[in-house]
């Protein structure tokens, strides 16, 4: 390993180092080549896309593929391909740009996500060289489609568990496939498949199918709750027949393969989740500011504007959250020397190293999305149950996030998981960490915080990370190996965490914004991040609590309720004062602003 | 083809406005290329596709504006030149930039000079025309379509809803009408090449330019908002009174009869 390398970030250390904020990507680093893409992203939404969202709702799906080629020629389709194979080549920046754009267009944006996402980086990232001659420029123009294809009726989070076979055939030419895939967004259209199967029914591998392939062919249209612009059908593989050299990768590590594509899916939908979000919320604005009851604007009222608060602190964090972890990949990818710079195992890994950041994106920006969309429906009341209002369909829409790339509550599992890996490989010093706290709680004396700008938040986050390694590291005394069986306190282990990955990412944003352009300008940013990190800090102590008095008896129970005692001990801000004065600024705008 | 695009950096159709001391607010306001303008970089890149040559860009404003010309250059636009007067000119009109721009312009022999037809902010037309009264060439304001064949240039005009067909001939100033084409996006290959491609900054002294030569021939004297909108009113009765109503409040109230 290169020194370069070495002064990487590492994945999941911000639980037990801190970063100065000049490290961390934020949204106010985008270039103007950011803005004018996402401003293209933009406008080829609102102008080509929404005007036949009714009819890409009633599945007519030519059109999705009419628009996919228009987006091809506007280069939305070739961001993440290299350009010598007909794409652009551009940043993760650039590409996490038009996931959140993208977003407003709703089950299209599911499409569009599905082909240049988990469809075609497989063969962006572990094809041949002539796989990728071959499929990726008529990917990145939107000639062909792609699509991803891995769940089976049997087999969701288990993915493993896959049953559909592959077997060689006799003459060795052709991998003969045989078995169903469930649930594959863009299957009514696409041209190419990536799809999983087990040679000899043992060695889960990967695939490159074409629709023309012999045995070949796709189930009826989904009757689906949300994003009903996008297809979704089986898969259905009767003695298909694939061409040898249409195996992605090896035999045997489709694994490898499908949990690097899981990575990349996970952050993106938390990409999109905050384009979802920020719409949402602009529309509901819009709504409140427009509809009167009792003579007044409901916008005027302040359980109103508490949810505008509420929402934008929460999507404040959610937007530094996932672009601080773009900017990680970034920074990685940017220390490849030019050889593995070409090689996708190498960029693969880059963004694998951030595999507990992009789980925790996942789920977090998933649920923030979700809370907009309902609190979205209800500050429209009735109107929000309808069709005609926008927010209804934004409503639908979001419930499959929290689905999709891994359920929300497999990707909770998975945290704490990770994390004792890269502690028993040695990667990060937790357990060295652990102990030191253990000391120092005994002698734990109250910190006096001053009262200077973002000084209370910095002492939360300070105090979050120690409260993280208190639980998990009770609980993974108590419990040994057999934590896994512990679900419900691993989930709140990685609550915690994830509270605290987003408190940071608000703070350290906000930090880098004041330190640039002072606090005057960044007013709503200094607002929305004392708010978040206030009811954070509020639910992390909740989950502290709950887990200390699972684990812990006696003496012990009462000792570490104590040190939670002092770890959390603060005087709260006036979370209410805050919110009306957050929400004032949004009410003006008519839209989220930071 | 020579081709020149005139234009202008603008607040975004949606900013709302905001005045503080006696001027428009621009703090953290967006901005946009002038969409009249728009339609003027989409028909020099059409004309120029079609019939060969170069089209440059060019405003006069300060460095923020770079980010427009960029978008042009993104569109497709060859060269960009920004006349950068942010240290010599305090007031600027139409006449001041008209100037600037016509004195660039006077020994490049443009064949085609595109503007918008008005900006959205100031709203006067006159900077187009201006231009080519100094160059001394002839100039079509509001066109609708635009055919060049040869020196011969075909040119559908839009007056007050009307049509006007007008024939001209190169060297020429025409100013964009809303209708005239559809403007493009950028392209993310554009956006990518826009950063290679080469954006010129000058400066007054660059085209021998002193500030008296290029002040103001206006003053502005007060800035304000419309009257804000009220609610609407509905008469209520019989129809004959309702009219009566009608007619005293606009005598006594609009004060429109």
């Amino acid at each position: 390993m290169t020194k370069a390398v070495e002064n990487v970030i590492k994945g999941g250390s911000f639980l037990i180092e801190d970063v100065p904020c000049e490290r961390v990507f934020t949204p106010e680093d985008f270039t103007d080549e950011h803005k004018m893409i996402a401003k293209t992203t933009e406008e080829f939404v609102v102008n080509e896309v929404l005007p036949q969202l009714e009819h890409l709702e009633n599945h007519e799906f030519d059109r999705s593929v009419k628009l996919l080629k228009q987006a091809g020629e506007l280069g939305l389709l070739g961001a993440d391909v290299p350009e010598e194979y007909g794409g652009l080549g551009l940043d993760k920046i650039s590409s996490a740009l038009i996931a959140e754009k993208m977003a407003r267009a709703g089950g299209f944006s599911i499409s569009h996500g599905a082909h240049v996402g988990i469809g075609s980086l497989p063969i962006v990232l572990f094809g041949t060289e002539e796989q990728k001659q071959k499929y990726l420029p008529a990917l990145a123009t939107g000639e062909k489609i792609a699509a991803y294809a891995l769940t089976e009726p049997g087999s969701g989070s288990d993915a493993l568990g896959a049953k559909t076979t592959a077997k060689l055939n006799a003459e060795g030419t052709h991998y003969i496939l045989n078995g169903e895939k469930q649930w594959i967004t863009n299957a009514g259209f696409a041209d190419v498949f990536v799809v999983y199967a087990k040679v000899d029914g043992e060695h889960f591998s990967a695939f490159i199918v074409e629709r023309d392939f012999p045995g070949v062919s796709t189930g009826t249209e989904e009757k689906k709750m949300g994003i009903k612009s996008s297809s979704t059908r089986t898969l259905i593989l009767q003695d298909a027949l694939v061409p040898k050299e249409n195996l992605l990768g090896e035999v045997g590590k489709g694994h490898v393969i499908a949990f690097n594509i899981l990575n990349i899916g996970r952050y993106k939908l938390g990409i999109g989740a905050v384009g979802g979000a920020k719409r949402a919320l602009e529309i509901t604005i819009q709504y409140a500011n427009q509809r009167q009851q009792f003579k007044t604007p409901i916008s005027k009222f302040t359980l109103t504007q508490e949810k505008f608060a509420t929402m934008a602190s929460r999507l404040y964090a959610t937007e530094s959250s996932v672009y601080r972890t773009v900017g990680l990949f970034e920074e990685r990818m940017s220390q490849l020397d030019e050889e593995k710079a070409k090689d996708g195992k190498e960029i693969a890994k880059s963004i694998a190293e951030y595999a507990i950041e992009c789980s925790l994106n996942k789920f977090f920006a998933t649920e923030t999305l979700d809370y907009v969309v309902d609190e979205g429906v209800q500050i429209h009341g009735g109107y929000g149950f309808m069709q005609e209002y926008e927010i209804e369909r934004a409503y639908r829409d979001s419930r499959i996030n929290r689905i999709f790339e891994g359920t929300n509550e497999i990707n909770r599992l998975l945290v704490p998981g990770m994390y004792l890996r890269k502690a028993t490989k040695g990667e990060l010093p937790l357990l060295q960490k652990a102990q030191q706290l253990q000391e120092e709680l005994m002698m734990l004396m109250p910190e006096e915080v001053g009262d200077g700008v973002l000084e209370q938040e910095k002492y939360l986050v300070r105090n979050a990370k120690k409260i993280a390694l208190l639980v998990a590291g009770l609980a993974a005394q108590t419990f040994g190996p057999k934590l896994d069986k512990e679900q419900e306190i691993l989930v709140n282990i990685a609550d915690i965490v994830s509270n605290i990955y987003a408190m940071e990412s608000a703070l350290l944003r906000t930090e880098k914004a004041i330190q640039k352009s002072g606090v005057e300008k960044n007013k709503q940013k200094l607002l929305y991040t004392q708010i978040f990190c206030q009811e954070a800090f509020n639910e992390i102590e909740a989950h502290a609590k709950e887990t200390i008095v699972a684990v812990e008896q006696g003496d012990t129970l009462r000792m570490m309720l104590s040190a939670l005692r002092k770890l959390t001990r603060h005087t709260p801000i006036n979370v209410i004062a805050k919110k009306r004065e957050a929400a004032a600024a949004l009410i003006e705008a008519e839209r989220y602003i930071v | 083809m020579n081709i020149f695009v005139l234009m202008k950096r603008t607040f975004d159709t949606e900013e709302k406005i905001v005045i503080a001391n006696g001027k428009v607010n621009e703090d953290g306001a967006e901005f946009i290329i002038n969409p009249y303008d728009e339609y003027a970089i989409e028909e020099a890149i059409q004309v120029r596709d079609k019939h060969g040559g170069e089209i440059t860009v060019i405003t006069v404003g300060n460095e923020d504006a770079e980010k427009e010309l960029r978008t042009a250059l993104a569109m497709g636009c060859d060269k960009a030149v920004l006349i950068n007067v942010e240290d010599d000119v305090e007031e600027q009109d139409q006449y001041t930039t008209a100037k600037i721009i016509a004195e660039y312009l006077k020994d490049k022999q443009p064949d085609l000079i595109l503007a918008g037809n008005v900006a959205i902010d100031g709203g006067s037309g006159q900077v187009g025309p201006r231009v080519a009264e100094l160059l001394g060439i002839s100039y079509v304001t509001t066109i609708t379509k635009l055919d060049i064949d040869g020196g011969k240039v075909t040119i559908v005009r839009d007056v007050e809803g009307d049509e006007e067909i007008i024939e001209a001939s190169l060297p020429l100033l025409v100013t964009a009408q809303q209708g005239l084409n559809e403007p493009r996006y950028p392209s993310l290959p554009g956006i990518m090449k826009a950063k290679k491609k080469p954006l010129e900054e000058l400066e007054l002294d660059d085209l021998d330019l002193e500030e008296d030569d290029v002040e103001a021939k206006t003053k502005t004297i007060e800035v304000f908002l419309p009257p804000k909108k009220e609610a609407g009113k509905i008469l209520q009765g019989e129809l004959a009174d309702q009219v009566k109503e009608l007619v005293t409040l606009l005598r006594t109230e609009a004060k429109v009869v």
